[in-house]
């Protein structure tokens, strides 16, 4: 089921009645959501992405704009007519019940011509529970499984009555780090094998770029950019996605464009035709950086760190804007051990930035 | 773990709640146990060091007195009638007082005034609210023949005015303002603990009941009442302990002759029959009461107990 959202907002009011502060938590959000696809919401906290994924699940009205599930506009209908499975962040399974209690509990409440006998419904809980794997469970509580096996549950109740459209609000976060990425692997598979339009929230840009099949970047309410991962990561829109993706995070730098080359500080360090004579704020990717004798960029080298594969080589340099400079070089090369180092760039890990908008200069 | 060297700081500490424990609930129930198994204990041979035939005859009185099954039945009666119906109440209105926004902080208190108000007091208001004879006087100061408010409002709409409490009114007439009195004053404990309950329920599951389908009666019975049951259990056994004690309530309606006047105790109830058998010098006696009041006290909780671990969801 493909999702659209159109000009969707949400203010909250504010809480103290004489400040009138209100809250815009989703500003004129507009964008499609292709069928069948893993949808990461990404952003940092209060970016308001949870908020759109309630507002998808129907459990909060949206003060503006339209919600349409394929052709049918939901934007009025309740979250039980929608649709849509929802997994909480804590997952929200009812502490009193079993596991299979839990599972069937959706399908329990199916009133009219929905009701299912007895034995379908079982049938279904236990065909969720094996999809997710926990059907050696079915009979334990909540309190007597692990994090992980709670995750599960939650996606199987979620998944029992065959949602259109699975929404998933910070899947993995309540997991320790080998859990999550077993966890992230998981929900991934579930999705491929379900086929469910699925979209999950997350703060983590790791965790979305993993396993999305496209991701929406999202600050204070307002879409950043939406896009496949690869695609945002190479292409950033912005000096905030640009810093948002990617660990290492990207290093930047304050820079000029000067007669069609880039200064950083004295430093010429790269030809960018048609871009006309203006400061602007540079990012270069950590694995933008190449070791070269001639190279134009002229670091001081603070810090070697060997990780075997590569090396991780932390120096300065006095255009950049963070305190170190961090990039990611082949292990190939040598690193001299002096005060120095010299560094060639990779035009396409090289994005130009308006030093006042923040918005991409391409070139 | 306390380092067992400084151990002795925490019985210094402890010292003083200990000794008045000691002196005025350890040494009163062994004395009560005491007591209960000598015949015919009375206080003044007890201080001139008369001996007591130790034996069970103070049970064997109190069983046989005759109005001992009038108060056993009384009392048990005023529970099974009031927890239920209190227990029930408070749960409605406490998912009602949940349920509101505005002014919830202002009908909270009000729910809870009768709580701090004195039962002795409350019972005599009711009492005058369900009278069928009160006086007054008039403007010429002379003697008005008035009603309560419960019978104005019953002869408002056309009915008869119905003796709730005074000489002559029945018993079914009795319990009836009994209970809506037990009720009126058990509620407002019960909503306090039922409300905080149901604050600390994790707004969540309402959430995922939602997005799941729920029906509203669904969700009452089967998440909002398991979630609430250790609470209700501790509602239920508190108030089953409670209605065993009862007895202010009755001196307030109906005053010393725990009945309408003229009449000989009809209402009296088991604790009512322990302050009967004190006030006639008969401590043996008394302490076999209690003793047997104790017992039921105990066996009705585990029952209560039994029963909710089945259905109580910690």
């Amino acid at each position: 089921m493909k999702v659209v959202l159109q000009n969707l907002t949400k203010i909250f009011p504010s809480r103290n009645k004489k400040a009138n502060e209100e809250v815009i938590a989703v500003n004129d959000f507009t964008f499609e959501i292709p069928d069948g696809k893993l949808i990461g919401l990404l952003g940092p906290s209060g970016c308001g992405k949870s908020t759109t994924l309630y507002m998808i699940s129907g459990l909060q009205k949206p003060t503006g704009g339209r919600i349409f599930f394929g052709d049918d506009d939901v934007t009025e209908l309740s979250p039980e007519n929608r649709g849509i499975g929802l997994v909480f962040q804590n997952y929200a399974l009812y502490p009193h019940m079993t596991v299979k209690q839990n599972i069937l509990f959706p399908l329990q409440n199916l009133k009219g011509a929905d009701k299912m006998d007895k034995d379908v419904m079982l049938e279904r809980a236990y065909q969720a529970a094996k999809l997710v794997q926990i059907d050696e469970l079915m009979d334990r509580k909540p309190s007597e499984l692990s994090g992980g096996q709670q995750q599960r549950v939650a996606i199987a109740r979620a998944l029992v009555k065959m949602p259109k459209v699975l929404l998933l609000d910070e899947p993995l976060s309540n997991l320790d780090a080998r859990l999550r990425l077993q966890t992230r692997e998981e929900i991934r598979r579930i999705q491929k094998e379900t086929g469910i339009t699925t979209i999950f929230v997350t703060h983590d840009q790791e965790e979305a770029m993993s396993i999305s099949d496209m991701i929406v970047v999202m600050k204070l309410g307002v879409l950043q950019q939406i896009g496949k991962p690869q695609e945002v990561y190479d292409d950033p829109a912005n000096l905030f996605v640009a810093k948002f993706l990617g660990t290492p995070p990207i290093n930047v730098f304050a820079g000029e464009v000067k007669g069609g080359k880039l200064y950083l500080g004295e430093d010429a360090v790269l030809d960018v035709p048609g871009v006309d004579d203006r400061k602007v704020t540079v990012g270069i990717r950590p694995e933008g950086f190449v070791p070269a004798e001639n190279g134009a960029m002229v670091c001081n080298l603070s810090n070697v760190e060997v990780m075997g594969r590569d090396v991780s080589v932390v120096s300065t340099h006095p255009a950049s804007l963070n305190p170190q400079i961090r990039s990611i070089v082949d292990a190939d090369n040598k690193i001299a051990d002096a005060a120095t180092v010299r560094f060639a760039l990779k035009p396409h890990k090289v994005f130009l930035f308006d030093a006042e908008t923040e918005e991409r200069i391409r070139f | 773990m306390v380092d067992s060297k400084k151990s002795w700081k925490a019985w210094l500490y402890l010292s003083p709640a200990i000794v008045l424990l000691l002196i005025f609930t350890v040494w009163p129930i062994f004395n009560t146990i005491r007591m209960a198994f000598l015949e015919n204990y009375n206080f003044y041979g007890g201080m001139n060091g008369v001996t007591f035939k130790f034996g069970l005859g103070n049970f064997m009185q109190v069983v046989t007195y005759k109005n001992f099954v009038t108060c056993l039945t009384n009392t048990l009666l005023l529970c099974v009638l009031t927890v239920p119906i209190s227990t029930l109440l408070a749960l409605v209105i406490a998912v009602c007082l949940n349920a509101i926004k505005p002014f919830q902080r202002l009908l909270q208190t009000i729910f809870f005034l009768p709580y701090v108000t004195n039962s002795i007091a409350i019972g005599m208001v009711f009492a005058a609210m369900f009278n069928m004879i009160g006086t007054a006087y008039g403007t010429q100061n002379e003697l008005i023949v008035t009603s309560g408010i419960i019978n104005n409002v019953i002869e408002f709409f056309g009915g008869d005015r119905i003796n709730w409490i005074n000489t002559g009114s029945t018993k079914l007439a009795n319990m009836i303002v009994l209970v809506i009195y037990i009720v009126w004053n058990a509620l407002p404990f019960k909503i306090l603990v039922l409300l905080g309950g149901l604050q600390s329920v994790n707004k969540q599951y309402y959430e995922a009941a939602k997005v799941d389908g729920t029906s509203r009666l669904r969700t009452f019975t089967r998440i909002t009442v398991p979630l609430l049951s250790p609470m209700i259990t501790y509602v239920v056994i508190t108030g089953f302990i409670g209605g065993f004690k009862e007895y202010s309530s009755i001196v307030g309606v109906f005053g010393d002759d725990m009945g309408p006047t003229g009449t000989n105790k009809p209402l009296n109830t088991m604790v009512g029959y322990i302050y009967d058998s004190l006030r006639n010098n008969l401590p043996g006696r008394a302490s076999a009461a209690a003793l047997i009041l104790f017992a039921i006290i105990f066996v009705v909780t585990m029952l209560n107990l039994y029963i909710s671990k089945k259905n109580t969801h910690y």
